[in-house]
C-alpha cells in the first residue's frame, strides 16, 4: 500500500511539473526559444498575486481573474518590445537576454519585496485531503492543481488545433518564411504566443505561492523539473510534457520510497535513460 | 604524489600570498595613526539577504559609539567598509580578499551562515588579518575549516552557539511536552542536515542517551517537492514529535502534505526554517504552536554595551523604525560591533595586527547577546552565547515567539509553557 501511496502522489506532483513546464514547451514549439527567465517569471506571478490578495483581500484563487491578464499582457510586451528584437538565426542572443531578464527579475523583487519568504493562506483547500483507499489520501489541492494542469493543456491543444490563432502558431512554427508570405506577421504571432504562456505562467505561480513558500530566489530551483518534463515528454508536445511531469514524479515517489536521497536521484536517472534510448523525447512533434 | 595535489585551499593560499606580497612589503608605511579601517562582509542580496535586512538600522544605532571611539586616549576615526557577499562563498571570499589587499582594513567582521563566515575567515586567517565572526553555529566554522582543536586558528575569532546546545534545548521542549518518545527526523542533504543526521556528531547520540528513539528516513534534496516517504514512515512507526533542519519552503511543503495526508504530530520543533517570523507568519493557523531554537530574544536579560539598551529596546526600536517584527538575528548584528568595538578601545598598538589579536583573545565583555570571553570555549577562538527554546504562539492573531525552555541558562525568563499541536 506504501507504494501504491507514493505513485499516487507521484502522479499528484507531476501534474505541478506539467503546469510549470506547459510554458516552456509552448514557447519552444512556436520560437525555439529557450526561456530562461521562465522560473522567475513564475515568481514574479506569485508575488503579484501576494500582492493583490493583500491589498484587496481576495482569495488567492479568486486574484487569478487579475494575475492572468496582467501576466498575459507583460508577455505581449515582453516579446514585441524585447524578445523579438533578438530572435534570429543565432539561438545564443535570446539565450542571453532571458538569463539577464532572471538576474533582473531577482533583484527587482528583492528590492521590492524585500527577502521575506511569503505564502498565501487559502485555508482549509491547502490541508483538506479526502481518503481514495485506506492507506491513501488525495489532497484536495495536489488534486485540484492536477487536474488545472491536465485542462491548461487541453485548452491549449484545442487552441493549437481548432482555432485560427493555433493554426497561425503551428504555421509559423512549420516555416517562418512562407508564413510570412501568406500574410502571418510572426511578429505579432510569437507575442500572441508570449502572451499565452505568461497566462499559464501565472496560474502556476498563484498555485505555487499556495502550495509553499516563496522568495525572490526561488525560480532557477523549480525550473529544473519543468525541463525535464518538457524533454522527457518530446520538445513541443503538449500531452508529452503532461506524461513527463507524471513519469517524473512517479519516479522521484519511487526512489523516495526507497531512500529519500535517492527521489532526485530517481527522477534524473529516468531522464537520463529518456535521453540515451528516445533522444527526441517520449512523443516528439518537432523533428530537426 | 604530494605536489600535484592542490586543494582548493592550498590554490587560494599561494594566490594569496602573490596578490597579497605588494600590499605587505608597503604596509609599514602606508597606515595613518588615527584613522582604523573595519570590513564587514554579510550577505544583503540572494537567498539569505533576510539576515542582513536589519543593517542599515543596526549601523545607524551604533554610528555614536563609533564616532565617539577612543584608544590610548586619542580619538579613533572610524572607516567602516560594508561589502554584500551576495550569499555566494566565493564572492564572500573575493570581497573579503579586496578587503584586506586593496581596502588594507585592519579588522574584518563577518557574519550569517558558513557560507559566509568560513570563506571569509579562511581569507582573513590567510592574510594574518584580524577576523571577529557569528551567525553560524561553531561547529561548521571551526571543523568546516579544517580546524584542530588542539591549535585553533591564529587571526579568526568566533562568538555564537553550537548543536550540542540546539540538542540540550530540542530535548529540553520534548521533556516539556510529555508525549511518546518517538522522534521523526527530516535532514536535507546539505551542509546543515548532514551535521545534524551524523551519526557520530549529531542528535541520534545524544537523542538515544536522553531515551528518544529516531526514526530517520534518510538524507533529502532540498526544495523537494514531496514529502510522502517519510510521512509514511513516521506514521508506520508512531512518531509524536518531528525535528530537523529545512529551509522554509520544505518545511511548507511537508507541513502541508503531513495535513493532506493525516498525518499530525503532537510536537514539531525545527532549526532554521523557523527563524523569521515572516517565514511563520506565512503558514498561517499553520504556524501556531510549531516550536524552534531561540538565539535570542527581546527578554533575554542582557543590555548594550555601547548604547546600555537592554534587549527589549532594541527590539522595540527596531519594531518601531521597520513596522516589522523583531528577529533573533537582531541582537548578533548588534553585538559583533559592540565586541570590535571592545577590542579597538583596549588593543596597544592598532597599527600592528598583533596587538588586535591579543586584544581580541582578552575580550571579556558583556554583551547584548550574553557574555564573550575566548578563554574556556569549547575549541580554541570559538565562544558560545546562551540559547533557549521556545514555541510561536499567535495571542490575539499577533504571532510571537514565546521562550519555553532555559534548560542551560536559567537567567533567561520563561515566557510561557509549552502547548500540544495536536
Amino acid at each position: 500500500m506504501d507504494w501504491l501511496n507514493a505513485i499516487v502522489q507521484g502522479i499528484l506532483v507531476g501534474g505541478l511539473y506539467a503546469m510549470f513546464a506547459a510554458g516552456l514547451s509552448l514557447i519552444f514549439g512556436v520560437m525555439r526559444l529557450v526561456n530562461i527567465a521562465h522560473g522567475d517569471l513564475i515568481i514574479l506571478a506569485s508575488y503579484l498575486a501576494w500582492a493583490i490578495v493583500h491589498a484587496t483581500g481576495l482569495h488567492p484563487l479568486a486574484s487569478l481573474i487579475i494575475v492572468v491578464p496582467l501576466m498575459a499582457g507583460f508577455g505581449y510586451a515582453l516579446q514585441r518590445g524585447i524578445l523579438n528584437r533578438t530572435l534570429g538565426k543565432d539561438i545564443l542572443p535570446p539565450l542571453l537576454v532571458t538569463f539577464g531578464l532572471s538576474v533582473i527579475l531577482q533583484n527587482g523583487l528583492l528590492e521590492y519585496f524585500t527577502a521575506d519568504s511569503r505564502k498565501l493562506d487559502a485555508g482549509f483547500l491547502e490541508t483538506s485531503s479526502f481518503p481514495l483507499l485506506p492507506g491513501i489520501n488525495i489532497g484536495v489541492l495536489p488534486l485540484l492543481m492536477f487536474v488545472s494542469a491536465v485542462a491548461i493543456i487541453a485548452g491549449l491543444q484545442f487552441l493549437f488545433y481548432r482555432t485560427s490563432l493555433g493554426r497561425a502558431f503551428r504555421a509559423t512554427s512549420d516555416d517562418t518564411e512562407i508564413a510570412q508570405l501568406m500574410g502571418l506577421d510572426n511578429k505579432k504571432v510569437y507575442a500572441w504566443a508570449m502572451a499565452l504562456c505568461l497566462a499559464v505562467v501565472a496560474i502556476a505561480g498563484v498555485f505555487l505561492a499556495i502550495r509553499s513558500n516563496f522568495d525572490p530566489f526561488m525560480g532557477p530551483g523549480r525550473l529544473i523539473f519543468g525541463f525535464e518534463a518538457v524533454i522527457i515528454g518530446g520538445l513541443g508536445n503538449l500531452w508529452g510534457t503532461l506524461v513527463g511531469g507524471v513519469i517524473l514524479g512517479v519516479a522521484q515517489g519511487l526512489g523516495a520510497q526507497v531512500d529519500p536521497g535517492y527521489q532526485l536521484l530517481a527522477g534524473h536517472v529516468t531522464f537520463l535513460l529518456v535521453l540515451a534510448f528516445r533522444p527526441t523525447g517520449l512523443y516528439p512533434r518537432v523533428s530537426g | 604524489m604530494k605536489i600535484t595535489k592542490l586543494n582548493r585551499r592550498q590554490t587560494l593560499k599561494m594566490g594569496a600570498a602573490v596578490v597579497a606580497a605588494p600590499a605587505v612589503l608597503t604596509s609599514t608605511a602606508a597606515r595613518a595613526e588615527t584613522t582604523f579601517k573595519i570590513g564587514l562582509v554579510s550577505p544583503l542580496t540572494g537567498p539569505l539577504a533576510g539576515f542582513g535586512e536589519a543593517q542599515d538600522w543596526i549601523i545607524s544605532g551604533i554610528q555614536k559609539s563609533m564616532d565617539g571611539l577612543s584608544n590610548n586616549g586619542a580619538p579613533v576615526k572610524i572607516e567602516l567598509i560594508t561589502k554584500d557577499s551576495q550569499s555566494n562563498p566565493n564572492r564572500a571570499a573575493e570581497v573579503a580578499a579586496d578587503l584586506i589587499n586593496n581596502d588594507k582594513v585592519n579588522l574584518i567582521i563577518t557574519k550569517d551562515t558558513p557560507d559566509t563566515t568560513n570563506p571569509v575567515a579562511d581569507q582573513a586567517e590567510l592574510n594574518g588579518t584580524p577576523c571577529i565572526s557569528t551567525n553560524c553555529p561553531w561547529q561548521p566554522w571551526f571543523f568546516g575549516r579544517g580546524g584542530d582543536p588542539a591549535k585553533g586558528f591564529t587571526s579568526t575569532y568566533h562568538f555564537f552557539w553550537g548543536l550540542e546546545d540546539i540538542i540540550a534545548n530540542f530535548v529540553g521542549i520534548w521533556d516539556q511536552s510529555g508525549v511518546a518518545k518517538k522522534v521523526g527526523g527530516l535532514f536535507p542533504n546539505d551542509a546543515d542536515g548532514n551535521a545534524w543526521g551524523d551519526k557520530d556528531h549529531g542528535l541520534p547520540g545524544p537523542l538515544k542517551a536522553a531515551g528518544y528513539d529516531l526514526v530517520d528516513p534518510g538524507r533529502y534534496q532540498p526544495l523537494s517537492n514531496d514529502f510522502t516517504s517519510q510521512i509514511t514512515a513516521f506514521k508506520a512507526a508512531g512518531v509524536e514529535i518531528v525535528t530537523g533542519v529545512m529551509i522554509p519552503p520544505d518545511f511548507a511543503t511537508f507541513w502541508a502534505q503531513a495535513a493532506q495526508q493525516g498525518f499530525a504530530p503532537k510536537v514539531v520543533t525545527i532549526g532554521k526554517a523557523l527563524l523569521f517570523p515572516a517565514s511563520v507568519d506565512a503558514l498561517g493557523d499553520r504556524g501556531d504552536g510549531l516550536t524552534t531554537e531561540v538565539w535570542w530574544a527581546p527578554s533575554y536579560p542582557f543590555k548594550s554595551s555601547l548604547t546600555s539598551e537592554s534587549a527589549k529596546d532594541l527590539a522595540d526600536s527596531y519594531v518601531k523604525a521597520s513596522g516589522k517584527p523583531w528577529t533573533s538575528t537582531l541582537g548578533f548584528s548588534h553585538a559583533i560591533f559592540e565586541v570590535a568595538f571592545d577590542v579597538i578601545k583596549r588593543t596597544k598598538d592598532l597599527a600592528n595586527p598583533a596587538s588586535i589579536i591579543e586584544s581580541i583573545n582578552a575580550t571579556d565583555l558583556q554583551t547584548i547577546v550574553g557574555p564573550v570571553n575566548w578563554k574556556g570555549g569549547p575549541v580554541p577562538n570559538v565562544t558560545k552565547t546562551p540559547l533557549a527554546g521556545g514555541q510561536w504562539q499567535r495571542n490575539n492573531g499577533k504571532l510571537e515567539l514565546v521562550i519555553t525552555t532555559n534548560v542551560q541558562h536559567p537567567e533567561i525568563p520563561v515566557g510561557g509553557k509549552l502547548k500540544l499541536l495536536s
